[in-house]
């Protein structure tokens, strides 16, 4: 085949590059640069008209030094000109310059827009294709505007050349992804799905990519490609090596489109209809035969063509999860890989085990090689394999072999890649407190943990330590002698002096008869840490030494000594210096049964979310944590709480006992000695001193945050149309008219609250979904009976004092005005209560920001310039005009807030598309102050015209 | 279900971010951006995937973890071709999908070498948008595209 000859077409082009290359400096390749600029401006700006292959050449100059690095800011207009010739090789370039320097100069736009329309119906095949290149690799605004509705014609017009339709399928998903507004479903969407019945297979491979994503979108709308994928599979798979000829790579046939159909199918759950399923089967059972076929070349490309299939299949077997068979056939596949010479295959195979290891059909056929995923911990070159390994052994272990995983994760820990100890030391946290069968094995790999890694043991994992600790009376004595032996080390690990202090504050009594460790002991160890440590440790320590006092009487004397001295008493940190002072005090006036109360044992922590695993999977994204489930069941909730309630309740409820604590302590002092002082800043010291909340604890402002003493009793989450008839229909006068209008910019916050009962919620919202957390507090130290809510079963008793939680899974299926409402009933005494509210669910939470340019935000402000699709209000500013809470309260409403976009800088402009489930609604928002009237003007202009009217009346009061 | 596997595949995030072609020592022989980024971080991006990759050896795997996506990459003599998809992707379909390409370029160039793409810089996006566009694989077949290709080059 003739190839390309170097520097034809442009010699002033490759002279160009020589010289370019041929600089010995920066400063002469500058030099240079600039010459030629200045050569091509003036060629520009000349009288005489350029001929195409002047002009082309130039373009294609200017863009090289743009590649290079340089600033380019002339030769658009040329390069746009370029895009009206008729040869090849000047559009070409005019189309290459325009896709590499976007520019939205809104001149311009129009006539590129122009010349691409031009081309696109030239009925040129190479002309057609280079304009749909170009709308692809640009993909803006203002071409989906001009182009959306033009492109899913050509693509599925009968005479379109087979090239056309590649690009025009791959354009379309470009323009649906940037723009899926703008795209609209019609009468071609069932005519895309037949592609992938089409001839030529280059058209497929391009067509599946826009119906994968379409798929994802409209499931429903695009089900029917699930048996014409199988279909096309089948014919694949069983097709001879030579069949398919150009579509053959190395003895595979296809494997790319092989790759996309299976992924296509992925986005499905597994047919229904038997034929097509069994059809589905037999394809997938011929891909893993085909695996243990001797290969046809020893060529690295055809295992790595034939194996990307096998990924794939295995893939979709793990996603249908409903195949045991396909399922343990995977599994034995990807167990042969482990020991491959490929580390590629190695690496493949450990990540796709990790997934098999979360089926409960494969979980123990991943179990079975479990000696050789320790073994790539231990000798795998590449950390990225070693950290698959080490995620794989996270993901088979069970109670089965926890202590093993454990102590082979512990001692890689020792040598681990610094890159990944902290992930390492969270995960064996996790399964350590997820398999403790007894709590010494517990406690004892926690210490190791802090001894081997102290310094990636982040809070979390120690303050769960402590919690679990403070919770188990079994296993109190056997932490504090670990811990007291722990200590004895020369060199310890600050953390481990935190977990120290904190466990013999609470439980150094339980190892005090032992004369080896008596309290005095105790406390000199204790203290010889003191001086090393950072403050924070110093208050937990100081803490620890005040509890010593309540404790063991005898080390009063010393311990007194310890506060009074200068360094504590006169440390020049505050923090440190008030807790020996207030300490000192109290130690030294309060009675022996004061002292007992204030400073009596941490009752036990509410169960909630592992705060460590909240920590995990903050750090590996959502979905990315791979707990086995099969437990999960079995462990009664561990989940409970819901995961987005706050990543460290645990740390937070410790906190919050502090406060408590803290309160009454400090009141203890200000009513013995006078004391004034009343801030007592952060930390993290857990001690409580009553379970019970008191109305007390509302002077420090943590009403709204969980009650310690109360767990959530109960967690429903059914899915509930919130929407059906029954939901807004009845128009008894809800009650928090006010409460529910501060929520139209808000997600969280106290819905309503009288003497009874307080509700709060925390809703989030993504697309046309929504969920809401109801949290129900009893705020009196009565039981409430019969306690029932219109929209599904909660615990009928709440108790006083305690908390429930609801979870409302909330679909927008269409536009709409009328709030759902809320009815709440329960027998407080002898009384029926009988609550109505809206729940705050604006058409606004739906929304989603699109961010656009002025010129595309004018554009679209004409285009709805229909009268009803306009809503606008003059009113009065109910609050101060602050820009920075108005710009809060526009972000909090969903939209896009826009700079730079409206002429005037103190007008505000918002344009976002509201998702419900069977259409978009585009929404653009103006909002303009008049700061001397205090008054604003309000204009929506949406594409539907009861969401303009909807969301001017909801602003309008909001500010 | 924590993790179904299945379940985060059908996101809408499965594209090529970008193709980068680099020599050792960091110098960009082609950039092809499939999604916004701007100039700075289209430079910083550069940058990091040069020190990332380059410092691998043979016996390392050719993927690499990459911000939240990753990394498949394949060294010719002393080019590295990568190519940034999203970590649920495909590794060996796009491991071949760079060979697939390279050889196209090999034939097209008749023993490509990296001062082809120097000289040819233009002609090479043309290689590119006819194998890829979008972010997808467009075409594979080598035949097809060579046929395309040189039907291009006898263009004016």
């Amino acid at each position: 085949m003739p190839a390309v000859s170097k520097g034809d077409g442009m010699r002033g082009l490759a002279v160009f590059i020589s010289d370019i290359r041929n600089c010995k400096s920066k400063e002469a390749e500058i030099k240079r640069i600039n010459k030629e600029l200045a050569n091509i401006r003036s060629k520009f700006k000349g009288d005489k008209a350029l001929d195409g292959y002047s002009k082309k050449k130039y373009v294609c100059k200017l863009l090289f030094i743009f590649l290079l690095g340089h600033d380019i800011d002339f030769g658009h207009m040329e390069a746009v000109n370029l895009l009206s010739s008729n040869k090849y090789t000047e559009k070409q370039i005019g189309y290459l310059f325009i896709s590499v320097l976007v520019n939205s100069n809104s001149e311009l736009i129009r006539l590129i827009n122009n010349a691409i329309k031009n081309d696109l119906s030239s009925r040129n095949p190479t002309f057609m294709c280079l304009a749909l290149h170009c709308i692809a690799n640009v993909g803006s605004r203002e071409m989906a505007e001009a182009f959306a509705s033009e492109i899913p014609r050509i693509l599925v017009a009968g005479d379109t050349m087979d090239s056309v339709k590649q690009s025009a399928a791959l354009c379309l998903l470009r323009l649906y992804k940037t723009s899926p507004d703008l795209v609209l479903m019609g009468e071609w969407t069932s005519r895309v799905v037949h592609l992938l019945n089409d001839q030529h297979m280059g058209v497929v491979t391009a067509a599946i990519s826009l119906i994968t994503c379409l798929s994802q979108k409209n499931p429903d709308e695009f089900k029917t490609c699930v048996s014409l994928a199988v279909s096309r599979l089948s014919r694949i798979v069983s097709s001879a090596s030579t069949d398919l000829q150009d579509y053959t790579y190395y003895f595979v046939p296809a494997p790319w489109l092989s790759c996309k159909l299976l992924r296509l199918l992925q986005c499905y759950p597994p047919p229904e209809d038997g034929a097509v399923k069994g059809r589905l089967v037999e394809c997938l059972e011929t891909i893993l035969n085909k695996a243990q076929e001797p290969p046809k070349s020893k060529k690295v490309q055809h295992s790595n063509a034939k194996n990307a299939i096998l990924f794939e299949a295995i893939s979709l077997i793990i996603h249908y999860d409903s195949e045991p068979n396909l399922l343990v056939r995977a599994c034995n596949q990807l167990g042969q890989f482990l020991q491959h010479r490929e580390t590629n295959l190695r690496y493949l195979a450990l990540e796709s085990m990790c997934t098999l290891a979360s089926s409960e059909f494969s979980h123990e056929a991943v179990k079975t090689h479990i000696e050789t995923v320790i073994n790539a911990l231990k000798t795998e070159r590449d950390v990225s394999v070693r950290q698959r390994a080490a995620d794989l052994l996270y993901a088979m272990c069970d109670r089965s072999n926890a202590k093993q995983i454990v102590a082979e994760m512990l001692s890689y820990l020792e040598t681990a890649d610094y890159s990944i100890r902290e992930e390492m030391v969270l995960k064996v946290a996790i399964l350590a407190e997820k398999y403790a069968v007894d709590y010494s094995w517990y406690v004892d790999t926690i210490l190791n943990l802090i001894r081997i890694a102290g310094d990636y043991v982040s809070e979390e994992v120690w303050y769960r330590v402590i919690q679990i600790v403070i919770n188990r009376d079994d296993v109190q004595g056997y932490a504090a002698k670990t811990v007291f032996e722990a200590l004895q080390a020369p060199a310890c690990h600050e953390n481990m002096v935190k977990v120290g202090g904190y466990i013999l504050g609470e439980f150094g009594n339980l190892i005090a008869g032992d004369p080896r460790s008596s309290p005095l002991v105790q406390f000199n160890l204790l203290h010889s840490k003191f001086h090393l440590c950072s403050v924070p440790t110093r208050a937990l320590l100081l803490s620890a030494y005040i509890k010593f006092i309540n404790l063991f009487p005898e080390t009063k004397a010393t311990i007194q000594e310890v506060l009074r001295c200068d360094s504590q008493i006169r440390n020049s940190d505050v923090e440190l210096q008030q807790r020996a002072v207030e300490y000192l005090k109290l130690s030294s006036i309060a009675s022996t049964d004061v002292l007992a109360t204030v400073l009596e044992e941490m009752p036990p922590f509410p169960e909630r979310e592992s705060s460590i695993l909240a920590k995990l999977k903050k750090k590996k994204g959502p979905g990315a944590v791979s707990v086995p489930e099969l437990d999960d069941k079995r462990e009664g909730g561990e989940l409970n709480g819901g995961g987005d309630r706050g990543p460290d309740t645990a740390a937070m409820s410790a906190s919050n006992a502090v406060s408590r604590y803290v309160l009454v302590a400090s009141s203890c002092l200000f009513m013995y000695i006078g004391c004034t002082t009343f801030s007592w800043p952060y930390c993290k010291f857990p001690f409580v001193f009553q379970s019970t909340p008191s109305p007390s604890a509302d002077l420090l402002g943590i009403r709204s945050a969980a009650p310690i003493g109360a767990t959530p009793t109960s967690t429903g989450s059914l899915l509930v149309d919130v929407f059906s008839e029954a939901g807004p229909a009845a128009p008894s006068a809800a009650v928090n008219d006010d409460g529910f209008l501060r929520f139209v910019c808000k997600n969280n916050g106290v819905l309503f609250e009288n003497q009874l009962l307080q509700i709060g919620i925390k809703s989030e919202y993504r697309q046309n979904l929504g969920r809401m957390y109801l949290f129900y507090g009893n705020k009196t130290s009565v039981q409430f009976a019969s306690f029932t809510t219109t929209t599904k079963p909660v615990e009928p008793l709440v108790e006083g004092g305690a908390q429930i939680q609801q979870v409302l899974n909330i679909e927008c299926l269409t536009d709409f005005s009328e709030a759902p409402l809320l009815n709440i009933k329960f027998r407080y005494g002898g009384a029926l209560q009988n609550l109505s509210l809206k729940l705050p669910v604006t058409i606004n939470k739906f929304f989603q920001p699109t961010e656009m340019t002025s010129h595309d935000f004018f554009q679209r402000w004409k285009q709805l310039s229909q009268p009803q699709q306009e809503a606008q209000k003059i009113f009065k500013a109910n609050h101060g005009m602050d820009t920075e809470v108005l710009k809060a309260k526009l972000l909090g409403l969903g939209t896009a807030l826009l700079d730079d976009v409206d002429p005037n800088p103190e007008n505000y402009v918002c344009a976002g598309v509201i998702q419900t489930k069977g259409q978009q609604v585009g929404c653009l928002l103006r909002l303009e102050p008049n700061g001397q009237a205090q008054m604003y003007r309000l204009t929506l202009r949406c594409s539907k015209d009861s969401v303009s009217m909807r969301l001017c009346e909801l602003l309008a009061q909001q500010f | 279900a924590i993790c179904r596997p299945g379940g985060s595949k059908c996101r809408d995030l499965n594209y090529i971010r970008f193709i980068l072609i680099q020599n050792r020592a960091g110098k960009t022989r082609l950039a092809k951006w499939y999604m916004q980024f701007d100039d700075d971080e289209k430079q910083k991006l550069i940058e990091e995937v040069h020190a990332v990759v380059t410092v691998r050896d043979a016996k390392h795997t050719n993927f690499v973890e990459f911000r939240n996506f990753k990394i498949i990459y394949r060294r010719y003599a002393g080019l590295y071709f990568c190519i940034c998809v999203d970590v649920t992707d495909n590794n060996l379909a796009y491991l071949e999908g760079i060979h697939n390409f390279v050889e196209v370029l090999n034939e097209y160039f008749h023993n490509v070498c990296e001062l082809d793409l120097v000289f040819n810089f233009y002609k090479v996006y043309t290689v590119v948008d006819e194998m890829f566009l979008a972010g997808e694989i467009r075409e594979t077949s080598q035949t097809k595209v060579l046929k395309q290709l040189l039907m291009l080059q006898s263009l004016e």
